[in-house]
């Protein structure tokens, strides 16, 4: 058991605590602030599976953008949502959410079963990929080679990508917009 | 050694408990949040199967745009959180059930 498998428990463990608690809090504050370390966890496995470009782009956008924004949305939407919040003073497996309790908890021993059958680490790809050591090692350099093929072969989505962005953010202004003369 | 099927089982862990939130939840920025964690589950997938592909790089440049497109969603779900809010002075989306025009 050397280190990388330690920390990859410790990360692994992290991660869906909080995550639980974030499933389970009655806070929604709380809950937000136990999202922000499941993201940090999450920039954690990244790098453990050798992608740390990814797991900066994780903490960055992620933490810094999307966490913000959604505080926002928490703020802005002012008492009413804490309201809300309070008066679902049961525990927390109550009977009217036992349904979707199981249903989780179903679908995740169905999802277990095929990993498990499938044996992820025995397709036939990354067999090949390990015998003709197309495999990322621990000593590589990713970051040079994403950005050259970010610009050559995978130009097409990147532009997509960029054209999608600046239709979300013209979407979001006009909804955002303080409406003149409203009906 | 760390396998492929240990990044696969935490990934439908999380996947699970965002589709835990997003049944049970009565608050749409709780619902946000069990979405971009069933996100972040198929972001994870991809960074595992990524580590196999060296040369073309597949699965990390496709988590990155799922990043990014994950932010505009919020941006836009965030719009549109606010402006539900305005008219129904609430954000449990089992009470807004009227269309633009009453």
């Amino acid at each position: 058991m050397n280190i990388g498998q330690v920390l990859f428990y410790v990360m692994a463990f992290v991660v869906l605590a909080s995550a639980l608690f974030v499933a389970g809090s009655k806070n929604l504050v709380r809950s937000i602030f136990m999202f922000f370390i499941t993201l940090f966890g999450l920039a954690g496995l990244y790098v453990l599976a050798l992608a740390d470009f990814v797991a900066v782009t994780q903490i960055v956008i992620y933490v810094g953008g999307v966490l913000v924004l959604i505080l926002f949305a928490f703020m802005l939407s002012g008492r009413e949502t804490l309201n809300i919040l309070q008066q679902q003073k049961s525990k927390f497996i109550s009977l009217n959410k036992l349904p979707a309790i199981l249903f989780a908890a179903l679908f995740f021993v169905v999802m277990v079963n095929v990993l498990i059958k499938t044996g992820a680490g025995n397709l036939p790809w990354i067999k090949q990929a390990v015998a003709t050591n197309a495999a990322i090692g621990p000593n590589d350099i990713t970051v040079n080679n994403i950005g050259i093929n970010l610009m050559t072969r995978y130009l097409l989505p990147f532009e997509a990508i960029s054209i999608l962005l600046m239709m979300a953010l013209v979407g979001a202004a006009h909804l955002a917009r303080k409406e003149r003369g409203a009906v | 050694m760390i396998t492929l099927t240990d990044f696969l089982i935490v990934s439908a862990a999380l996947f699970c408990i965002g589709l835990y939130m997003i049944i049970t939840k009565h608050n749409a920025i709780q619902i946000l949040i069990g979405i971009e964690l069933m996100l972040n589950a198929a972001i994870l997938n991809m960074v595992a199967f990524g580590k196999f592909d060296r040369i073309t790089n597949g699965g990390q440049i496709f988590a990155l745009f799922a990043i990014v497109l994950a932010a505009a969603t919020t941006a836009v779900a965030l719009a549109i959180i606010l402006n539900v809010y305005k008219k129904y002075r609430t954000i449990d989306p089992g009470k807004i059930n009227n269309l633009k025009d009453k």
